[in-house]
């Protein structure tokens, strides 16, 4: 793999891990019984726990320690049978507690692996150091007041995910498709939505440099990317500075960056010397989590199927390539419509309307699949229409466009607008002869050698039929006729 | 008939169901004498006209033969239970004028019982002490004092207002927390029953923490039986406490009374301190006698961890409370003291806010689970503890319950011990081992010293065997025949 970079004194490595924070899809905080939902007033959605009010007490809501094992299953990922939480002690006003209830030591689940998609059918492994649940801070918002700060607690206590990978990526594209692939994951399993505008998945990058072959370098942390394309540009830029740094014979401090989307760059937010010192030590209201491996096994049984099984299912019974088969399992969504149109058809021809002709139009419009006006068994019965010959490909195409703006089934545009192919030879032969009869210099041409004629003609008679003629019936009558003079 | 403020918690119950006198009449009589001992600074907050439509509704409950265990029973409250609607202060400053919006599980579990509730009592700031002399609303008096000396002495703590108020005769019992000692140490100084159940026994949902995996809620009151009778309607588990034990709470009071034969009492050897008072060590020989006559089989066992339980606890404790009382920050309820940023209000707040034991505990907790510190000292004290917790658990396997002085002393003056927070910590020493295990224990009044104070007897028992507990803590109770009176109490002495 090329994925060195170049420096003005030669090549260097560029090394990432993620630590990604995904919030769980639950109904309810992790300790506490508010609701989650996103966009509701300021601190509606806040109950005396998440306030950190005095004498109250957290209980762990069970259906986030649920999604969090069905998490590390997906993931390929030890499932500790007992795991701690702890707490990590810092002062910030919107952390009302005055410490997060997180794991440290302990976590809930541990090592495993995912496979991530590249470009030109590659793919590669990236190992998972560790997922562990914790809980979110709120929101400080310092615009409304000249000298004061709101704050805003409904996130406070929302239950995080956050997973931890291995420093296994080398490129900021790896990172991306890392990224991709582990929302695609929870998203299939609906542990997070990955709806990183809302805030649902966020993630810190750790970048370091090194020449190839040798030690870890030195890394920053950069905070708090929200888009994957944030995080591109966050780590080339992040490599890049590094890399001159070095060059020019500096060397690299260890501390955490912030990105700026505006300007493009990392910059300092504190120094190692600044970090805090957390305390982490165990939540005394908390008892250590402990759960039984049948639990384990009753969940993994539950799982729905994985992109990265899915992937090879379809490459396998489909025949589909690789690439088409990761677009297609990009989202759980996709890939069930993909699969209702395959059912009983071509799937190759299923998966270019899906991938070439849907997913252009459903890009142009911003519209997530699950909302597309031509539903899955709408644009089967189109792929049927072709299959039988009741309509040519190149018709298909205008009654695609229609049917999506319309939302109307192929059947009723083609027969309201009598748009089926014309396959009646004596029809065809009448229209051959016609042209031929229109045009006899050019048959003549043809005949005296000028053989790429047959494509003008053919031209000539679709135009006269609206398109609508058989094309493989009309070339073999042509050059039948044409041929016989 | 003795008065309505002398009389047992258990003779008034049985008073107010014969129809002799109601609930108003009880807890009118309770609030006159709230106001005559009122210098003994008892109460943070008094809530007499709670009191007055509480007895009334109790009394109407009784009208149509309803009413729980408590039925128009008047309580003095810790001020560290949240109850809604009533300022919560835990002592401190930093909470003054914190008036919580939901009840604590227990303080809702009294009311449905019945009980009426007189008022929030004085306690150490955030329970951190053992003389009530750390509160930021002043300290409490003890109304014992010494013979020919009327030097004001402490009721002990951190339940030192709950405690004095008993001794009084001025609440028929008072909640109290125990972290390391905070209800039997005061029980024993005050000369009533202190009893702090198995942790996990009664829930802390809504009470306001100091160390969260030793606080535990427990009665004070003047008789062993009325602490089973208040016991049994503040235990039960809590779903909303995960710390909280579902585990079927027994009828104490039912339990009571019988001989100790077929029980064996440990006695451990290592609870016999240097310097500790010949008159302590008599007491203790004479609860041994005591126990023997009534059929116990006294057994000398060992418990070689004791002397490291109260360095554990003094790391365990404030590392606990750094972490608990960093909420208090002026952000969202209590004091707030303004600054240029954040950072400056809650320097402003908490400098202000916290008292100097407070902000001693909270330093030393942040100190123990520093980076470089944890392992030598929080991992350290945290493998002591469970340490002290498996010598407990083999000699249960010889004992039913373990007998040992509560104190170390009795009572001592305001002022003394104020300089030497060490002189002070070792208050604690006979009652923290228990606390570090999570065992129930009871301080019984089993006698005077030299100079007239009371002292207690102490029983620790097998996890959520309250029952064993009480049965031997009456068995004390009775040979002891304590019914010596404090000076200062109301209707005087």
């Amino acid at each position: 793999m090329s994925d060195l970079l170049k420096g003005r004194s030669g090549d260097w490595e560029l090394v990432i891990g993620l630590e990604i924070h995904a919030q769980v899809v639950a109904e309810a905080k992790l300790f506490s019984g508010a609701a989650t939902t996103f966009g509701a007033a300021p601190n509606e959605q806040v109950s005396f726990v998440d306030a950190g009010m005095p004498g109250m007490l957290p209980v762990l809501n069970e259906a986030c320690v649920e999604q969090a094992v069905r998490t590390g299953l997906a993931l390929n990922a030890e499932i500790n049978l007992q795991s701690i939480f702890a707490r990590k002690n810092y002062f910030y006003p919107d952390m009302p507690q005055g410490y997060q209830i997180s794991q440290y030591e302990a976590p809930i689940v541990g090592e495993g692996e995912i496979v991530i998609d590249l470009p030109d059918d590659e793919s590669c492994t990236i190992g998972i150091e560790r997922l562990h649940l914790e809980q979110d801070a709120g929101k400080s918002v310092h615009d409304r007041h000249p000298n004061k700060s709101y704050i805003d607690l409904n996130r406070s206590g929302v239950t995080l995910m956050e997973i931890v990978s291995k420093p296994d990526m080398r490129s900021a594209e790896q990172a991306a498709a890392y990224v991709t692939k582990m929302r695609a994951i929870m998203r299939y399993i609906g542990s997070c939505d990955g709806n990183m505008q809302e805030g649902s998945m966020r993630a810190d990058a750790n970048v370091s440099v090194r020449r190839p072959g040798e030690a870890l370098g030195t890394r920053c942390e950069i905070k708090n990317l929200n888009s994957i394309r944030f995080m591109r540009q966050a780590i080339d830029y992040e490599a890049a500075r590094q890399i001159e740094i070095i060059e020019d014979g500096g060397k690299i401090d260890q501390e955490t960056r912030l990105f700026d989307s505006g300007k493009g760059e990392t910059r300092s937010m504190r120094s190692k010397e600044d970090a805090h010192d957390y305390r982490y030590f165990p939540d005394p209201d908390l008892l250590p989590l402990r759960f039984e491996q049948s639990y384990v096994d009753s969940l993994k049984s539950s799982l729905p199927e994985l992109p990265e099984a899915k992937k090879q299912r379809f490459m396998e019974a489909f025949g589909l390539s690789a690439y088409d088969a990761s677009v297609l399992v990009a989202e759980r969504e996709t890939a069930d419509y993909f699969e209702t149109v395959a059912e009983g058809r071509d799937p190759k021809l299923a998966a270019n309307w899906v991938i070439s002709d849907l997913f252009g139009r459903l890009n142009r419009a911003e519209t997530p699949v699950s909302e597309s006006p031509v539903v899955a068994s709408a644009l089967g019965g189109l792929i049927d229409l072709i299959a039988d010959g009741t309509i040519s490909g190149r018709i298909a195409k205008d009654v695609f466009a229609d049917m999506f703006d319309t939302g109307r089934s192929a059947f009723e545009i083609v027969e309201e607008k009598g748009l089926k192919q014309v396959s009646d030879t004596g029809a065809l032969e009448a229209a051959v002869d016609q042209v031929m009869a229109d045009n006899p210099d050019r048959v003549a041409d043809y005949r005296g050698g000028n053989q790429k004629l047959v494509g003008w003609f053919m031209g000539q008679i679709m135009k006269s039929s609206g398109g609508k003629a058989n094309p493989q019936m009309v070339n073999e009558l042509l050059r039948k006729k044409l041929g016989s003079g | 008939m003795p008065t309505l403020t002398q009389m047992t918690l258990a003779q008034a119950r049985d008073g107010l169901v014969g129809g002799e006198f109601s609930a108003v009449e009880l807890t009118d009589a309770h609030i006159a004498a709230t106001e005559a001992v009122r210098d003994l600074n008892c109460y943070i907050l008094e809530t007499p006209d709670a009191a007055r439509d509480m007895a009334l509704a109790a009394d109407e409950r009784r009208s149509r033969g309803e009413g729980g265990a408590l039925n128009g029973i008047p309580l003095a409250i810790k001020d560290l239970f949240c109850t809604k609607g009533v300022q919560a202060t835990a002592g401190s400053h930093i909470l003054e004028g914190f008036t919580p919006p939901y009840e604590s599980t227990i303080t809702r579990q009294l009311w449905e019982a019945g009980a009426v509730m007189l008022g929030k009592t004085n306690l150490d700031e955030f329970a951190m002490g053992s003389s009530n002399m750390t509160s930021y609303f002043g300290p409490v008096v003890n109304p014992w004092q010494r013979t020919n000396d009327d030097a004001k002495l402490v009721p002990g703590g951190s339940s030192g207002g709950s405690a004095s108020i008993v001794a009084a005769r001025a609440a028929m019992a008072a909640t109290g927390t125990d972290t390391g000692g905070s209800i039997r140490q005061p029980g024993s100084f005050c000369g009533i029953v202190g009893m702090k159940p198995t942790y996990g026994r009664c829930s802390r949902w809504g009470v306001i923490a100091f160390a969260s995996s030793l606080d535990q809620a427990g009665p004070l009151t003047r008789t062993v039986q009325d602490s089973a009778i208040v016991l049994g309607a503040m235990a039960g588990h809590d779903p909303k406490d995960s710390t909280s034990v579902n585990v079927p709470v027994p009828d104490y009071e039912a339990a009571l009374g019988g001989d100790l034969k077929g029980l064996k009492i440990g006695v451990p050897k290592e609870y016999r301190l240097d310097g500790t008072p010949a008159e302590i060590e008599a007491l203790w020989e004479e609860g041994i006698n005591w126990l023997k006559a009534a059929g116990a089989e006294i057994v000398e066992i060992s418990l070689p961890h004791t002397k490291y339980a109260l360095p554990a606890y003094y790391i365990v404790a404030p590392a606990e409370a750094s972490s608990n009382l960093a909420r208090y920050d002026g952000v969202r309820y209590g004091l707030r003291v303004e600054g240029g940023t954040p950072q400056e209000m809650y320097e402003n707040t908490r400098g202000e806010g916290f008292g100097v034991e407070v902000k001693r505990r909270v330093l030393i907790g942040t100190y123990v689970l520093s980076a470089g510190y944890y392992d030598a000292y929080y991992l350290q004290a945290q493998r002591v503890r469970t340490r002290i917790a498996q010598d407990f658990h083999e000699a249960w396997e010889q004992v039913d319950a373990v007998l040992t002085p509560t104190t170390p002393s009795a009572a001592f003056a305001q002022g003394e011990k104020m300089d030497d927070p060490i002189a002070m910590y070792l208050n604690d020493v006979l009652t923290v081992p228990a606390s570090m295990s999570g065992l129930p224990a009871i301080s019984v009044p089993a006698g005077l010293s030299g100079d007239g104070l009371p002292l207690g007897l102490h029983v620790i028992g097998r996890p959520f065997d309250e029952s064993t507990v009480f049965k031997v803590g009456q068995v004390i109770e009775e040979a002891a025949n304590f019914t010596a009176l404090p000076q200062l109490m109301a209707g005087g002495a």
